[in-house]
């Protein structure tokens, strides 16, 4: 099958756009992502460790507060307290806006999609509402810097980071015989190092057992997070001794973050490990059963070349399943909104200069109605695959009703549907979308007919 | 309008408009039996000894230091019920509520959510053999056939697989709304013609979201009714599941027999006391909210709380617990014979426990659920046993049904 620049821009990209042209070939498409990450650039958001207002932030907001109680500062400290929490609110609606701004500028569609991806993957939901803000900065810190490099990097970047530690009750995990739990009844917590054996690398079918998840919990302690020092070593809290992970033993001497990044990275290259990462791509990129043969050579690649991740796309991309004509997956909720907004090209500063209440009105409640709450799926493994998840009654009540009434409110003048129909779709649409784009009887129908098709929703 | 009517009416339009059919030609009978039952999925493995505390154990104090407060009031002698499950006293003493304890899946040893509930969901052994087609909810409905698609209900925003597969089910979120011109609609089937999933989701949209419309007077019904109940007082208002559970009693007066949604939230990791006090507020407004909207149809209504596993019978080092084996299924309503916990109880001491660590599960919770089927359809015990438990032996009859 051959490369297709309109299957390049929807299956592996944020869509068409009237403006931006679609890649040309594979090379092209791993060259741009090879190359510098332009629109972040462009369109910074702000990395964990440099957010404002951070963890930090607000702890010492609400000491100042408690310690202005009942004098002459107290005002002061409480006016600056909310100052804190509203900046906290407005940042994650400018954060829904710069995705929205990447998404639909970028020209570098893959890498979005990857970071998507690779955020899913490590999912960390935010276990606090002051939190709410910080997912996209973990994002931008944790994950998008690694997603063309080495697996292990952003295994050991996503476990020190106080979001998943929070997240996943790592800061509440001690050693059994660890210095701070001596004489006291607390102890091991499982719940990070389950989910990284059965999410985050070998897979639920993995070669593990209890034991190695009690292990790996064992090898983790020590790793904490606190508001004042973000991610961090405690070694009061780690269990002495060596612990033997998948077979390998790690630690033994002085416990050191060393130790538990060298069990990481161990496991990060465990055959199970890559093919667990090779089928979850190939899956949410291509096809709901994928190929076992492109599975196992991207595997294999992985295993090879020290597991670095630019060559698993490259095995993907040079694969005649890539190209297969038939889209066999849907558009999640933000994949559909955001290649929406770059199908009808609104621009960057009309996107930045949306109200707050028309991102809510407009994306954030649309999403949860469509399934998807921005930023917050229900479990550590993320947003479901399958497409029987998200083309539901509902999720259809919430696809089409965005498609009618939303584009209108986006844009001054909606296209004309008889040409946007070639816009989203390129230049061999269904002849059905087609014939509805002109039948319609107004405009905005007309748009939200190709917005909701099953053409525009599949990639 | 009768929604019958409204069905066929939007059936000639759509065929009107493109050469295909609108809506699925269903059966407009009405489901054979009149009792309702709902099945409430419970995310995240809710801590069963904790919720139905058998404090009559000697061993229970000194695995929960902490989360064993000794506040828990009394149920039967033996065990006792979480304070924040307190509202549901009352239906306790009516005999409405009940537990069935130290119950699990077949499911063993790697104690995963997402594994456990699809067991769970999917009524299996165990996950060999491609086992996740369809639910058993759903496997009940294929062998009642001609049934339509409002007579199950899957409420919420999320995938419910107990009632996926092959009979025809409804889904819809209360938060949901749908308004489209006709030609649009006309317009919208052209371009789904040729994609079955978004063909069918969509008329299902237009056609749930017409009807629901229709119907607003059924939503004020249910409104009047709640607010006539007493206990409703306790329940907060606004929370999604209130809404769900509002929606769930206005289709289940109607033709609806069958709902299913989820609760999520009852994985305490760490302080349980909290995550629980959350689970049980969401627990109970749901249930009150149920037999407030359900009026007199709350006499022929289950209600079966299940979920995936229970939790480890020691508290952890964070004053919570970690994924276990057996737990508790909880359950309601005027079908039912509440008032009572079911099941034999294996014990706390170190030798009593599953693996050293859990609660071991001294029956199939499925079982039970069998046994309320058999109960309230009447349904062949062959037909439970084979086609939608397979390899379930019913065993004894817990006589859990009225």
């Amino acid at each position: 099958m051959p490369f297709d620049p309109t299957i390049a821009a929807i299956r592996f990209g944020m869509g068409l756009s009237p403006t931006i042209a679609p890649p040309n070939s594979v090379a092209d498409m791993l060259g741009i992502l090879a190359g510098p990450d332009t629109i972040a650039a462009e369109v910074p958001i702000p990395t964990y460790t440099d957010v404002y207002p951070s963890p930090l932030d607000y702890r010492q907001a609400t000491r100042g507060l408690r310690q202005a109680q009942g004098t002459d500062a107290e005002e002061a400290a409480d006016q600056h307290r909310r100052q804190v929490r509203e900046d906290g609110h407005e940042l994650l609606l400018t954060h829904v806006r710069s995705e929205m701004t990447r998404a639909a500028h970028t020209q570098d569609g893959f890498r979005e999609r990857l970071t998507r991806f690779w955020a899913d993957h490590f999912t960390a939901r935010p276990t606090k509402g002051i939190d709410r803000h910080l997912v996209s900065p973990y994002i931008e810190e944790a994950i998008r810097p690694n997603v063309t490099g080495r697996f292990s990097d952003m295994l050991v970047a996503v476990v020190g980071s106080p979001m998943m530690i929070w997240f996943l009750d790592q800061h509440q995990s001690m050693g059994p015989n660890s210095q701070a739990a001596r004489g006291g009844n607390r102890g091991l917590n499982e719940n990070l190092a389950r989910e990284i054996l059965e999410l985050h690398t070998l897979g639920v079918g993995g070669a593990y057992q209890q034991i190695d998840v009690r292990e790996l919990a064992k090898l983790l302690t020590g790793v904490s997070a606190s508001a004042d020092q973000g991610g961090y070593f405690r070694p009061s809290h780690a269990e002495p001794g060596a612990e033997r992970v998948l077979g390998i033993e790690y630690g033994g001497g002085e416990p050191s973050i060393e130790d538990v990044n060298a069990g990481l990275r161990g496991i990060a290259m465990h055959p199970d490990t890559a093919r667990h990462l090779a089928r979850k791509l190939v899956v949410h990129f291509i096809a709901p059963t994928p190929d076992a043969d492109l599975v196992e050579a991207m595997a294999t690649r992985y295993l090879e070349n020290g597991g670095i991740l630019m060559g698993m796309y490259e095995v993907m991309l040079a694969h005649e399943a890539a190209w297969a004509i038939g889209a066999l997956k849907v558009k999640q909720p933000f994949d559909f909104i955001a290649s929406s907004v770059r199908a009808l090209g609104v621009s960057r500063e009309d996107i930045f200069a949306s109200e707050r209440s028309f991102i809510r009105g407009a994306v954030q409640r649309p999403m949860t109605v469509m399934g998807q709450t921005w930023q917050r799926p229900v479990g550590p493994d993320g947003w479901p695959e399958e497409e029987e998840n998200w083309i539901t009654p509902q999720g259809m009540a919430g696809r089409i009703t965005w498609s009618m009434q939303v584009p209108g409110r986006l844009l001054d003048r909606l296209p004309d549907p008889r040409e946007f129909v070639f816009t989203a779709l390129g230049p061999t649409p269904p002849e059905a979308v087609v014939f509805a784009a002109n039948a319609a009887e107004t405009v905005s129908d007309g748009v939200g007919l190709v917005l909701a098709s099953a053409a525009f929703q599949r990639r | 309008m009768d929604r019958r009517n409204f069905l066929i009416g939007g059936a000639a339009l759509g065929c009107s408009a493109a050469a295909s059919p609108f809506v699925t030609p269903v059966a407009m009978a009405a489901a054979p039996w009149d009792a309702r039952l709902v099945v409430i999925i419970l995310r995240g493995a809710m801590d069963g000894v904790d919720v139905i505390q058998p404090y009559g154990d000697p061993a229970l104090a000194g695995l929960r230091p902490t989360l064993f407060t000794g506040k828990a009031a009394d149920l039967d002698g033996f065990y006792a019920l979480h304070p924040s499950f307190e509202p549901l006293r009352p239906l306790w003493n009516a005999g409405e509520f009940g537990a069935v304890h130290a119950v699990s899946t077949p499911y063993r040893d790697k104690r995963s959510h997402f594994d456990g509930q699809d067991i769970l969901e999917a009524g299996l052994p165990d996950l060999s053999g491609g086992g996740l087609r369809d639910g058993w909810l759903n496997r009940m409905l294929q062998v009642v056939p001609g049934l339509e698609p409002e007579v199950a209900f899957a409420i919420g925003r999320e995938q419910m697989l107990v009632l996926s597969g092959d009979a025809p089910a409804s889904r819809w979120s209360p938060d949901a709304r749908l308004t489209i011109s006709p030609n649009a609609r006309a317009l919208l089937n052209v371009v789904h013609h040729d994609d079955p999933l978004f063909r069918d989701a969509s008329d299902d949209a237009i056609a749930i979201a017409e009807q629901i419309s229709l119907e607003a007077d059924l939503a004020e019904e249910t409104e009047a009714m709640m607010a006539e109940s007493p206990m409703m007082e306790a329940v907060s208002r606004g929370g999604e599941h209130v809404k769900i559970a509002e929606f769930a009693a206005s289709r289940l007066r109607a033709d609806t027999r069958i709902a299913s949604f989820s609760i999520n939230g009852w994985d305490t990791h760490a302080r349980q006391s909290n995550g629980m006090k959350n689970g049980a507020r969401a627990l109970t407004d749901t249930i009150l909210t149920l037999k407030a909207g359900l009026g007199s149809a709350w006499d022929k209504t289950a209600v079966l709380c299940l979920t995936e596993f229970g939790r480890t019978a020691r508290e952890n080092g964070s004053s919570g617990t970690d994924h276990g084996t057996g737990g508790a299924m909880l359950y309601a309503g005027g079908a039912l014979r509440g008032g009572q916990v079911i099941g034999d109880w294996p014990g706390l001491g170190e030798s009593d426990l599953y693996a050293g660590r859990d609660l071991l599960p001294t029956r199939d919770v499925r079982a039970y659920l069998a046994w309320v089927m058999r109960g309230l359809i009447g349904l062949d015990q062959a037909v439970l046993e084979q086609a939608i438990f397979p390899g379930l032996e019913l065993g004894p009859n817990p006589g859990l049904v009225r």
